[in-house]
């Protein structure tokens, strides 16, 4: 289960659930983030999975990290079904006035927009963790077939919507934001929703599925908004 | 009672809503947010005789020029702050930070702006009438929640206050103190830089750069040199973390930090110090040193006791 714990600082730590990145291992953190939001520990303030690590954010001032590294080491986690995750569409639009980065995908993937569009939308991903920016999906894993590395030199804005990919992961930036994944398409759908009883669209263990929608339906979608 | 406002003549460079900080929120992507300086945000607070945790204005380098409408209200500002107060008659009073002061119907409260730091805060007696989002009167600008729809403070917007009777006067004697070192713990990632670029990052100088914000703090001075690799898996973050990227230059995180990143993280400033770093306007110089996490722990113990015996001196 958890290999390792250790410090961030003297208020935060990670539990490390070893170095692979995959469904399985972050089944595994989801699991744990669950359990533990449900048991409110004293003193815990933020708790958020990623791929392979839970960070646990505590109050200095009514705890510390030794106090907290014996309690979660003697937490007894009895579930290891992922109970409620969901499937969540999400529209996208491929059109060039969004895809900024499809040339230079085209170029490294050496496959035709037809067929790197296509490779996106025929399968359904599971959501790693949300973060970075509010509600920003981390989805995986993407056909190998349409890999490659992020930008060299980041862009200082991303628009909102924008769907972009980078190694084995794709994602959608909820905010105009610093980033650097290459864009292959925009999409109209309010993933951040602001509603405090749900506030993201997609959760950590949900699956999405992206479907291909014209400009003229990006444009429709917006106004129904 | 007529109602309490403020008329903005001028918002600021960057005036938002802050309280202390939203917790539970970091597995959508939302960070703790909140007033950077925690102390002076208290201290205002008390001041002002308000709640520990009600919200304040806080601002960044040039604050708001506000026009009081209403009975009369009380205020405070706290931090290294030039402010004035011009009456209804037009006389200009010159504003001392850590002491209360009464605003009638008309009077204009100028922020101009802080001096030799970053932040400054405006309590008010009584508070202000906005809504909390999820449990928190702290504005997270970059996804646009908190009060004010999440924005920062426009020009000609109304704020509201909530009415109250009693004026306040309270004052307090106190001087934000510089210190010699940002002490901070070694970072996760600690063993992926070179001897000399430790050697340099606990010696030698760095320059707050212009790139600060909320979110973050770029410094620049020796380059960090990583031997093993530039990029990690994306994993969560924390205020005060300090990652390396591939350029070599630091980046400090500060409360509107992205809650995931993948830079190698040198070090993290221990909770006691953030404040002071936080306050460091962009050009100032800073030098970090080591401390463990017991050190980092006892040092965050004597920071809030110094906190209270502050607040404890307010006559």
């Amino acid at each position: 289960m958890i290999k390792n714990i250790y410090n961030l600082g003297d208020a935060a730590l990670y539990c490390d659930f070893g170095d692979t990145v995959n469904k399985e291992t972050n089944l595994k953190v989801i699991n744990y983030f669950n359990d533990i939001r449900e048991k409110n520990i004293t003193g815990i303030k933020n708790i958020a999975p990623s791929y392979n690590k839970l960070i646990i954010y505590f109050d200095l001032e009514l705890t510390n990290y030794k106090k907290i590294k014996d309690t979660v080491e003697n937490l007894d986690i009895s579930t290891f079904e992922s109970a409620k995750t969901k499937i969540v569409k999400i529209p996208v639009c491929f059109d060039d006035e969004f895809a900024f980065d499809l040339e230079r995908v085209e170029k490294k993937v050496g496959l035709g927009k037809k067929e790197i569009v296509n490779q996106l939308i025929s399968q359904k991903y599971f959501c790693y963790m949300t973060g970075f920016i509010a509600g920003m999906p981390f989805l995986g894993d993407i056909k190998e077939k349409i890999r490659l590395d992020r930008l060299e030199t980041p862009r200082v804005k991303v628009p909102k919507g924008s769907v972009g990919i980078t190694e084995q992961f794709c994602n959608i930036y909820t905010f105009e934001s610093p980033g650097g994944w290459n864009i292959i398409g925009n999409s109209p759908k309010k993933i951040f929703t602001k509603d405090p009883t749900k506030l993201t669209l997609i959760d950590p263990g949900d699956e999405v599925e992206f479907f291909e929608i014209s400009k003229k339906e990006y444009s429709k979608f917006n106004e129904q908004k | 009672m007529s109602k309490n406002s403020f008329k903005v003549l001028r918002p600021g460079i960057s005036t938002t809503f802050q309280d202390l900080g939203r917790d539970n929120l970091y597995h959508v992507g939302l960070p703790f947010s909140g007033a950077i300086d925690k102390r002076n945000f208290l201290i205002a607070n008390s001041l002002i005789t308000n709640k520990e945790d009600d919200a304040v204005l806080e601002f960044a380098y040039q604050g708001p020029l506000l026009e009081f409408s209403g009975s009369q209200t009380s205020i405070v500002i706290t931090g290294n702050v030039n402010f004035k107060i011009i009456k209804k008659d037009a006389t200009e009073i010159k504003g001392e930070c850590y002491r209360t002061y009464n605003l009638n119907n008309k009077d204009c409260l100028d922020i101009i702006s802080t001096e030799k730091s970053v932040y400054g805060y405006l309590s008010v007696k009584g508070g202000f009438k906005i809504n909390k989002f999820c449990n928190s009167y702290s504005t997270t600008v970059r996804a646009e929640v908190g009060p004010n729809d999440g924005k920062k403070i426009e020009n000609g917007q109304t704020i509201i206050l909530n009415a109250v009777d009693s004026a306040i006067e309270k004052s307090l004697e106190y001087l934000n103190s510089k210190i010699e070192f940002i002490r901070v713990i070694k970072g996760t990632n600690f063993d992926y830089f070179s001897e000399d670029s430790i050697k340099d990052f606990t010696s030698k100088d760095f320059i707050v750069s212009k790139l600060t914000d909320r979110m973050g703090m770029r410094l620049s001075g020796p380059k960090i040199k990583n031997l093993k690799k530039t990029n990690i898996k994306s994993e969560g973050l924390g205020k005060g973390v300090i990652q390396v990227p591939a350029d070599g230059d630091p980046i400090v995180m500060l409360s509107d930090h992205g809650t995931i990143g993948g830079y190698p993280k040198i070090a993290v400033v221990i909770s006691a110090d953030y404040d002071k770093l936080a306050q460091c306007p962009p050009g100032e110089k800073i030098k970090f040193k080591i401390v463990n996490l017991t050190e980092a722990e006892n040092l965050y113990k004597i920071y809030t006791m110094e906190t209270k015996n502050i607040i404890n001196k307010i006559r």
